[in-house]
Parts: structure tokens; sequence; C-alpha cells
């Protein structure tokens, strides 16, 4: 068999849950829907010695409208996003950047609390989530607590949960009004994991001037990376061709740290991150002007 | 000694009972302990598609899933496509005639990615049927006659 052996619990409720990972901390690790997890353990990469399995806890699975935002169970499959009326409607930032994340044989199964979780730098829902001004609620066995999602990535692999807490649930806000979006990115195939991608959001006024904007990156550093200072150049302004090309400039030069790898020198990188993030931001402005 | 499980999984509509380790792979479930030798085991990390099957009528990697997790669930795996020996499903049956396939390792997978794939879009481009082929590699074919394979199926599949 290829994963070492671990102990095995298929909790049935959030309180049993929290219980087993108060019991075990560090030593347990939670099963998604395992589409990074299992690859590591296969080569052993990692080895927990237990592994609470979330697959049967059906309340964390759902995906519904409250007052002005979208809840969902951290055990929502991607597959479920990418099909989800409320997330088109509300949000349609994320409903256009599902698709991008792997194939659909993985989304079936992969979730968003998991890959939120796994924090991978390369992944879309973790920077998807800060573009999405998201709230994170953990819970362990005496309570929870929401973190904002730009305080829940804590570098490579590494977020701010506690080793008694789950992730249980997500919380976006609604896109506010006269807001455009746009995401892409740039992998070697479809399906592969990207050498660059952008996540961009563009509020106008009526008179066309950017009120607030959001320029947030994937594999760009040690987690999500948002550009804040070429946002900052966004604000305030029309955004013509003239201003667009000075924020991607700033962004892609000043603002991203990306690594590079076999697929992309990290030049090649900050390359795309300028082209891609003058594509979204044109696109979202475009989609903002729409609705004005 | 690791703790065995006892699980219940339908597979291709027989139900199977078996006593696992927690973890083994649904993939090496269903070659070793079922004996389904169908389902291929490529990559075993979710690149390569050669083991993917249904879980609960939905495309999945059985690389990446654990045995104990099946319990309880449907699978279907390549084996339960044809009908019978002699009338093989219409997308296997257009495999064979637009030669989708040289060596053969990778066509299980493709399969059981194609079979949903097809149900949900009945009557897809060439470009969609290369998007939806993007998460199963093959290296023989350089994938053209995989295409002209999926089109044909979803002609005799109207």
């Amino acid at each position: 068999m290829k994963p070492a052996p671990f102990e095995y619990h298929s909790p049935h409720t959030i309180e049993e849950v929290v219980a087993l990972k108060s019991q075990y901390g560090d030593e347990a690790k939670f099963l998604a829907g395992g589409q990074s997890l299992v690859p590591a353990m296969n080569f052993r990469i990692v080895q927990p010695s237990v592994l609470i399995d979330l697959n049967r806890v059906a309340e964390l699975s759902y995906i519904r409208e409250e007052g002005e935002a979208i809840l969902i169970g951290s055990m929502a499959r991607e597959r479920h996003l990418e099909f989800n009326e409320a997330i088109k409607n509300r949000t349609p930032l994320l409903h256009e950047a599902v698709p991008f994340i792997a194939h659909p044989q993985i989304r079936n199964r992969g979730t968003i609390g998991g890959s939120i979780v796994n924090a991978d730098p390369a992944a879309e829902l973790p920077m998807l989530m800060i573009a999405l001004s998201a709230r994170l609620k953990a819970k362990n066995k005496s309570g929870e607590r929401w973190v904002e999602a730009k305080d829940f990535f804590a570098g490579m692999f590494t977020t701010a949960l506690e080793p008694d807490e789950a992730l249980v649930e997500i919380e976006l806000p609604f896109a506010k009004p006269n807001t455009g979006w746009s995401f892409t990115e740039v992998a070697p195939r479809v399906g592969d994991y990207a050498m660059m991608g952008v996540a961009t959001l563009v509020t106008l006024d009526k008179d066309k001037k950017c009120t607030q904007a959001k320029l947030v990156y994937l594999n760009a550093g040690d987690g999500p990376v948002e550009a804040f200072e070429a946002e900052v150049l966004l604000v305030g302004n029309v955004l013509d061709d003239k201003l667009i090309e000075s924020a991607a400039s700033h962004a892609s030069e000043k603002e991203i740290t990306p690594f590079g790898n076999i697929h992309a020198s990290a030049d090649f990188q900050r390359h795309l991150a300028n082209s891609l993030t003058k594509k979204t931001l044109k696109q979202a402005v475009q989609r903002a002007e729409e609705t004005l | 000694m690791t703790q065995k499980f006892a699980i219940t999984v339908t597979v291709n509509g027989t139900e199977y009972q078996r006593d696992v380790e927690p973890r083994m792979l649904l993939s090496d479930f269903l070659r070793h302990e079922l004996g389904l030798t169908g389902t291929h085991v490529g990559c075993e990390h979710g690149v390569c598609g050669a083991c993917t099957i249904l879980f609960d009528g939905e495309s999945a990697r059985s690389c990446l899933t654990f045995a104990v997790q099946a319990d309880g669930h449907s699978i279907t795996t390549v084996e339960g496509l044809a009908l019978d020996d002699d009338n093989l499903h219409p997308l296997q049956q257009s495999f064979w005639e637009a030669h989708g396939l040289q060596c053969g390792y990778c066509t299980p997978g493709i399969l059981m990615s194609m079979v949903p794939f097809l149900k949900q879009n009945p009557n897809p481009t060439e470009d969609e049927i290369r998007h939806a082929l993007s998460g199963n590699l093959c290296r023989c074919t350089g994938y053209q006659h995989v295409v002209d394979a999926v089109k044909l199926a979803s002609e005799k599949m109207k």
C-alpha cells in the first residue's frame, strides 16, 4: 500500500469533528476532498498519524444566501460552487474563476475549505477569498471565531488556524453595485497549476471614477499577494489605458515576488502578471461601466 | 496491526462487503480486492487520469480516494459500461471504430471521464472535447483519434 498507516476517524457532526481535533491536535489532519492531501500521502511526503475524514459531516456541505452574504460550508465541493446560481449572481468573480481549478474530476471531490486550509500559493481559492473580502469561521471545542481572509494566510501552506480548530464556514459578501470583475490565469495546459493568475475587482462611481480596486495574484509569493500600491494608484481616478498600464507595471515589478520554477522563470511570471493585470483590469472596467 | 473497517460498496450494481485498512486506496481496492483490473493505475497522484471512475455518478480519481470513503456509495468502473459481452457502450464502440486507442492504458480513464461529460454536454464542439480531455493523459495517440471517437459517440448517442 502506498500511504503510511494512520488511525481513521469518520465523524458525522461538527461537534465530533472539533472534539477529535482537540484530542489529537497537530497529530491529526483533516481529510476534505483529498485532492492535495492524498497525493502527498501516496508519496509519503505527508504521514499523518490520525486522519479525520470530513466527508460524512453533512452539516458542513451547503451554499446559501443570508442577508447580504453567501454562506458556504467548508465541505462544499468546487463543482457545487461552479454551478451555483447564487454564486453566479452575487459573486460573479468566483463563478468565473472556479472552472480554472484543476479538472472536473478533481473539482467533483475538491472542497472550498480544503483548498483554503491547504493554503497553496498557486491555488485559486485562497487568493479569491482575499479578493472577495471573505470571512472564515474557525471553530474549536469551546467556541468559534471569524477571521478575515487577509489575516488567514500565514505563508506557504500555513494558516491562522490553531491546532484544535476546524474551518467550518466561509462568508462572501455580495459584490458591491457597479463592480466589474475578471479572473484569468496562464497554465502550461488547461487544468495544470498556473504560472500566474490574477483576480481583479473594480468599483466605479457614476463619473466612472474608481472607488475601490482589488488586484490579487496567485503563484506570486509565499501566499496570495495583493497589490495594495497598485490599487491605490487606481482609486479616485478614471481607469484609462495609461493608468491601467502604470498600475500593471507597478504591481508586476514592485509588489509581487514570484519564485520561478521549471515552467516559468520569475521574469516570465512578472511578464505574465503585467499582461494579465492589464487584460483583467480592462475587462473589469468594461463590466463595471455596463452597470452605470 | 492496523484496524480494519467493514465496508459495503456497490460497484457496477453489485454489492460487495470487505474488511479494509483505511489506507487502502479505492483504485487498489477495485483491482486487488474485487479483481476489477479495468481501472488502471498510472501516476497515483491525480495527474494522469487512468484511474478515473464514477463516484455516485460523478467522475473522480480512484487513486485519491480511500476505499473506506466509498462505504455506502455507488461506484461505476469501465467494466460497468457495456451492456454485455456482445454489446459495447456506444462510447466504447466509437473508440473502436475511430481508433481512439493504441496501447489502451489510458482508455478506461478517458471513457469514465467522457461518460458524464457527454451526459452534461450531448453536442460538444471539438474545442469542448479537448478541454474535457485535459485531465486524462494519453502518450500514444496524440489525442486526435480520441477526439474523433468522442465526437462519433456524441452522434451515436443522440
